[in-house]
């Protein structure tokens, strides 16, 4: 049986969409359910996915806009018009987060992704069950703002502490926004 | 020529000798650890680099004098003085040569004769530990704290196995006088060896030298200032001529450490099977006594560079029980079977 | 019965004294940073602290071009740049499906290899300097030097060599190559063998690293350990093995494994890597032999790379462990997310659990053994 096959029964319902690009396999699950989703696929006997190798968020805030975009080029004169043509249905939301899964016993891999809408950023844990989830979750904190329920120490990993802003994100500025570190020594 | 001044001119020239031979180890040290890690070293300064300690001499003298604010000053400035000078002051009972004879006056070549020469040797080297716990405290930082620390711990303990090493030498020459020691250790041993301390205390040399390695503070027994972990343990926070007083010591100590192996288990200025006092002159004699003295020296303190370029470092559980578990042991264990044998001998 | 005053030591049982080793300390290469509580001289709990090198690798890479990201990825594991720059070019050839003609697939496998070794041979001699024994770091970076000899023959560059372009290599094996590398597979193995000599045959050496830090394998695979780290602790995993890249499922090589993932294990299993790396050019150097002089070193890539939308990861086995890229396009001349998988981040992460309970000459025993290179974890 495939790969994609088994993850399928393994998972029933909750794949939402599946890809599969250059022989990745990528599924898309529920937000709410990724510690179950992950719990099953790690102690699933056909799965078996028992590594963690990396976790990270992504901002997709132009990946659409751009996509929109594509047919302005051609019709400069009639901007406003594509773009409430292409205006269909609401945007995806705006984050993504992605585990890369590994099966140590098969060599398989697999791309779990979840959907984060902006105004909700909570994301249950997946400390519980890779530890290595520890220091990505923060990083992915640090770097999109993703709010890790039950995460034992969610602070700044790479920015220091009194960082505001998330940079990773689109709408931050390449060049940063002026911010300065000040060390006080006490 | 007054008793006073003679006293004074060895006394001058035991200091600048103390001196000499630190700066040139440290040229030593740079040049034979470049010889056996396949590098050049320090080959600027003046021929074959021997300047480069002149150089550093200078450097350190110049430069700026810091005291970190936080230190305790009085303490801060003491520290490396107080390392610098028991190490100095070992010398004073050390025979260097044997006698000298110079416009009709004899001079022994050793500054003062003393009859318990063994003991100030041992209680001015364990003056050595203040300088570094001094230097430790008193710079207010955690790494020096450690290192101070750690110093007084390893000094603590190998004073003992040191201590206990020696005291079986004093069993066999029945004497604390070192020039007595000297005397004891000439002719033959077995018909065929020098009669020398090594060959009569194999395992007694062995572990005073271990032992002499842990005082010195170097590699493997380095850990006061083990520049990985501790940044540079209790001289961290120094610089310019304080730490140089720091670096110096530690030579000056390496000098006094092998003229003591010398003159305990190596024949001090003695050449084995021969008696050079028969065939020269008393002045070419006294010259010659002292030469093969340093030369027994030289060695030893080359033995100190290259055990250190050599050897990786111990960890500090690890020095203790070497300390405790095996080295006092075997200097009982020694220091029985001398006694056994001296009183089966006598 | 009455206490006397004086000798009543008002202490709290988590009185424990605070070191801040690093951001610049002797032995934190690069600008690591630990926080230790310790109770005299052992480790209560220990915190990394990174991001002291943090350039944003990722934003950086969101606003280059594919071509233009190469020389960025130099500078994340500086010890073997070689190794990250191919890892990535391997992942942008994935993401457009381009092949690499076979001979530019052996000319990186032989200048991968070469970074393998020049990888490892920093580590070993950084490990000793760490314990104390100065001495075989000259000898393995002296030989070190002559590997960065042929790297500075094939483009220039020494350390950070920006090699390779996507779809293949730009030049050939330097000329010079193909003198030196008998001379330099003898003395690269006498290096070995002296530094052999002076540290596995050394007492002290086997009390400082044997048993100190040992972790499981099953503590190593839940925190996400991967290369000799892993393979360390007895896991016989090796992406060269495992997911087959290149040529590496014709080569025969053996996959060293440790047993008790202690420092000890670590350290050997970049000696004995380094033997099997010098078996590996061995053999691709000789199918790089029976090549025809003029095969071609780029497949068609065009100027301007633009891959089709969609996303990817690959990774390679890179002397640190597994470094991977997963790649988001959208279709225009700039990844749209780039996300680096660097070993070392994973396995650092776990120095906290590493160390507990340890000395603190442990602590930096630990460190060096792991190959944390700053650059590759703060990006």
């Amino acid at each position: 049986m495939s790969l994609k096959e088994r993850v399928q029964r393994c998972l029933g319902d909750d794949v939402i969409a599946i890809t599969e690009y250059r022989g990745d396999l990528g599924i898309e699950v529920p937000k709410g359910n990724i510690v179950s989703v992950l719990t099953r696929l790690k102690e699933d006997e056909t799965l078996g996915f028992d590594f963690l190798t990396d976790l990270f968020g992504v901002d997709n805030l132009d990946y659409y806009a751009k996509k929109k975009k594509k047919p302005k080029k051609k019709a400069a004169g009639e901007e406003e018009l594509v773009e409430e043509e292409e205006d269909k249905g609401p945007p995806p939301p705006r984050f993504e987060v992605v585990y890369l899964l590994q099966a140590l016993k098969t060599n398989e891999r697999l791309q779990v992704k979840i959907r984060v809408p902006e105004d909700d950023m909570e994301v249950d844990t997946i400390t519980t069950i890779w530890k290595a989830a520890d220091w990505p979750e923060r990083e992915a904190f640090d770097m999109f703002g993703f709010k890790f329920r039950g995460h034992h120490n969610l602070r700044r990993l790479l920015m220091w502490d009194e960082f505001e802003d998330h940079p990773l994100r689109k709408d931050y500025p390449l060049e940063g926004k002026g911010e300065e570190r000040h060390l006080s020594y006490d | 020529m007054e008793d006073w001044i003679i006293d004074l001119i060895k006394v001058v020239f035991i200091w600048v000798w103390c001196l000499l031979i630190a700066v040139v180890m440290t040229w030593v040290e740079r040049r034979a650890s470049a010889m056996m890690q396949d590098r050049l070293g320090p080959n600027r300064a003046g021929p074959f680099g021997l300047l480069q300690p002149l150089a550093d001499g200078i450097k350190l003298f110049t430069k700026e004098e810091i005291i970190p604010e936080k230190a305790k000053s009085i303490l801060y400035v003491l520290g490396p003085a107080l390392f610098a000078l028991p190490a100095f002051s070992a010398y004073a009972v050390v025979p260097f040569g044997d006698k000298i004879v110079l416009g009709g006056k004899e001079i022994i070549l050793q500054v003062a004769d003393v009859n318990i020469g063994f003991l100030y040797v041992l209680a001015i080297g364990s003056m050595g530990v203040y300088g570094m716990v001094v230097g430790g405290w008193a710079s207010n930082n955690k790494y020096s704290i450690l290192g101070g620390l750690r110093a007084t711990a390893q000094l603590i303990s190998y004073e003992v196995p040191l201590g206990l090493a020696l005291l079986a030498v004093v069993l066999l020459y029945g004497t604390f006088s070192l020039r007595e020691m000297v005397f004891q250790q000439s002719g033959t041993f077995l018909g065929f060896l020098p009669n020398w301390g090594f060959f009569k205390q194999p395992l007694g040399f062995i572990l005073f030298l271990v032992a002499a390695y842990a005082e010195a503070s170097r590699v493997p027994f380095d850990l006061p200032e083990a520049e990985s972990e501790l940044v540079n343990g209790y001289h961290t926070e120094y610089g310019g001529m304080k730490l140089g007083l720091y670096l110096f010591g530690e030579y000056v100590n390496l000098g006094t450490l092998s003229a003591i192996i010398v003159t305990i288990y190596f024949g001090g200025w003695q050449l084995p099977y021969v008696d050079m006092s028969a065939f020269l002159g008393p002045v070419a004699y006294g010259i010659a006594s002292f030469l093969v003295f340093f030369l027994k020296q030289a060695f030893f303190l080359f033995l100190f560079v290259w055990v250190r370029w050599t050897v990786p470092r111990f960890r500090y559980d690890q020095l203790m029980g070497l300390g405790w578990k095996s080295l006092i042991p075997l200097c009982l264990v020694n220091f029985f079977i001398t006694a056994l044998l001296v009183q089966l001998t006598v | 019965m009455d206490y006397d005053p004086v000798c009543q030591i008002d202490r709290d049982p988590d009185d424990l004294v605070t070191i801040n080793i690093g951001p610049t300390h002797p032995a934190m290469h690069g600008t690591l940073r630990v926080i230790a509580k310790t109770d005299g001289e052992t480790i209560v709990s220990a915190e990394p602290e990174i991001g002291y090198l943090h350039r944003g690798v990722e934003k950086l890479g969101e606003n280059f071009t594919y071509h233009q990201f190469i020389p960025l990825t130099d500078r994340m594991n500086y010890c073997s740049a070689i190794a990250s720059n191919v890892a990535y070019e391997m992942a942008v050839e994935k993401l457009m499906g381009i092949k690499v003609p076979p001979k530019a697939q052996l000319v990186r496998t032989i200048m991968m290899e070469l970074a393998r070794i020049a990888d490892h041979q920093v580590l070993v001699g950084i490990l000793g300097v760490d314990l104390g024994a100065l001495t075989p770091f000259f000898y393995l970076i002296i030989q070190r030097e002559e590997i960065y000899d042929i790297f500075e023959w094939y483009n220039g560059a020494r350390l950070t060599n920006t090699f390779g372009r996507i779809g293949g290599v730009n030049a050939d094996l330097p000329d010079k190559f193909h003198e030196k590398w008998p001379t330099l597979r003898d003395t690269i193995r006498k290096a070995n063998e002296e530094t052999d000599a002076l540290l596995t045959k050394n007492r002290i050496w086997l009390d400082r690293s044997v048993g100190v830090n040992a972790f499981s394998a099953e503590d190593a695979l839940n925190w996400g350990f991967t290369g000799p780290c892993l393979r360390a602790c007895g896991v016989k995993r090796d992406l060269r093995r495992d997911e087959p890249y290149m040529f590496y499922d014709q080569f025969d090589f053996k996959i060293p494994v440790g047993k008790h993932g202690d420092v000890f294990d670590r350290y050997m299993i970049r000696m004995e890597e380094m033997e099997e790396s010098v078996k590996i050019i061995d053999q691709a150097y000789a199918m790089y032999q029976e090549m025809p002089e003029d095969a071609p070193l780029m497949a068609k890539v065009p100027k301007i790379i633009k891959p089709p939308e969609g996303e990817c990861y690959h990774a390679i086995e890179t002397p640190n462990g597994e470094l991977g890229f997963w790649i988001r396009s959208d279709g225009s001349d700039k990844p749209y997310r780039i996300k680096i998988r660097p070993p070392c981040y994973m396995v650092y992460q776990a120095f906290g659990e590493l160390v507990k309970g340890d000395m603190i000459s442990d602590t930096i025993a630990c460190l060096s053994s792991l190959n944390i290179i700053a650059g590759e974890l703060d990006r």
